[in-house]
């Protein structure tokens, strides 16, 4: 059956205060039954006190074939960095 | 006091509650391994731990109420079906998977309204042990609703399936409401309700499920008892030899 249950991807937020982070995945029929899912394999330690599903086919993703043209071009552009830049003297506000 | 044998009484039904549970668990456990799916296999084991973990703190209770130094081993592990004091309901085999959600829908539906009330019981230690259990059970009603709906208001084959089922097990409610001398002494002690009183608004939990599901709502009628006084179905002794052959084979046998 699992052939015809769609995927979810589960986002948990583990207490207040902090972003939902992605915990996994499971299948399931349908949204309601998701969450409940997701709530038994997910948080049986409490781990979180909020839950998101998200259908996994909904998910648009970044390919690993881009990742050069993708992400390769940040290396060497320290200036992005706020570190990159000396603080003049005799500025009080910035 | 005018009841001579109040904390025999308490005892009894602390065992009939813990044998509810325990059988419950037993039988939901039996789907480990082998429900529809890998996610419904782990709820339906969660909900099969809630109902050990109510079970345990119900029997431990019951044991040192009767004072003779059995705990809640002896209590699960060395008794003969006679001596268990759970609904019938509970004991019944699961047949298909809406069997065994019509069963779990009706059952846990009882246990959140008996676990509510049992909050304000004039006897403190049921009183804790319900209000841990009562939020367990709100989510055991919730997973089989879920279900019920789904498989009613499914295929033709689930809805065919789960009118069955619950045309099957509907009878066998009709025991959680049923008063007898223990149930009428606890409810004069303000320890526990007068089993009746609970109807209502049972059926204010379950009918519209049934409805949502599709499902028409079997009549009233044949109503079979007999398991607060250890008159079981034959179906517990098998589920007992299958829980209790461990034990008894290894007396004192831990992981």
């Amino acid at each position: 059956m699992s052939g015809e249950w769609p995927l979810w991807e589960v986002f948990v937020r583990a207490r207040r205060g902090l972003s939902h982070t992605h915990v996994g995945s499971l299948h399931a029929p349908d949204a309601t039954l998701a969450l409940r899912n997701a709530r038994d394999l997910y948080t049986r330690r409490q781990e979180g006190v909020s839950i998101w599903v998200v259908p996994a086919s909904e998910i648009t993703a970044s390919s690993p074939d881009e990742k050069d043209a993708f992400f390769d071009p940040a290396a060497d552009k320290a200036y992005r960095h706020p570190t990159f830049y000396q603080v003049p003297d005799g500025v009080a506000h910035l | 006091m005018s009841d001579p044998h109040p904390t025999g009484d308490l005892a009894e039904y602390a065992l009939r509650l813990g044998d509810d549970a325990l059988v419950a668990a037993q039988r939901l456990g039996e789907w480990a391994a082998k429900a529809p799916e890998m996610e419904e296999d782990i709820a339906l084991t969660n909900v099969a731990l809630d109902q050990l973990g109510a079970a345990r703190l119900l029997l431990s209770y019951a044991g040192e109420l009767e004072g003779a130094g059995r705990d809640e081993d002896a209590l699960a592990f060395l008794r003969d079906d006679r001596e268990f004091r759970n609904c019938l309901l509970a004991e019944l085999p699961n047949r298909d998977f809406g069997g065994t959600i019509a069963k779990l829908l009706f059952l846990a539906a009882h246990q959140r309204l008996l676990y509510d009330w049992l909050v304000a019981s004039t006897d403190e230690r049921l009183a804790a042990i319900a209000a841990k259990a009562r939020k367990e059970s709100a989510y055991h009603v919730d997973h089989a609703a879920q279900w019920t709906v789904r498989l009613g208001d499914g295929t033709d084959e689930s809805h065919r399936r789960m009118q069955a089922a619950v045309a099957e097990v509907w009878p066998y409610t009709h025991e959680l409401f049923a008063a007898d001398d223990l149930t009428r002494r606890m409810d004069e002690r303000g320890v526990a309700p007068a089993p009746a009183t609970l109807r209502d608004a049972w059926l204010a939990t379950v009918e519209p499920v049934l409805a949502e599901a599709t499902l028409d709502r079997p009549a009233d009628g044949w109503a079979p008892g007999g398991g607060r006084d250890g008159l079981h179905t034959e179906h517990l002794s098998y589920l007992l030899a299958e829980m209790q052959v461990l034990h008894r084979a290894h007396p004192g046998a831990k992981w």
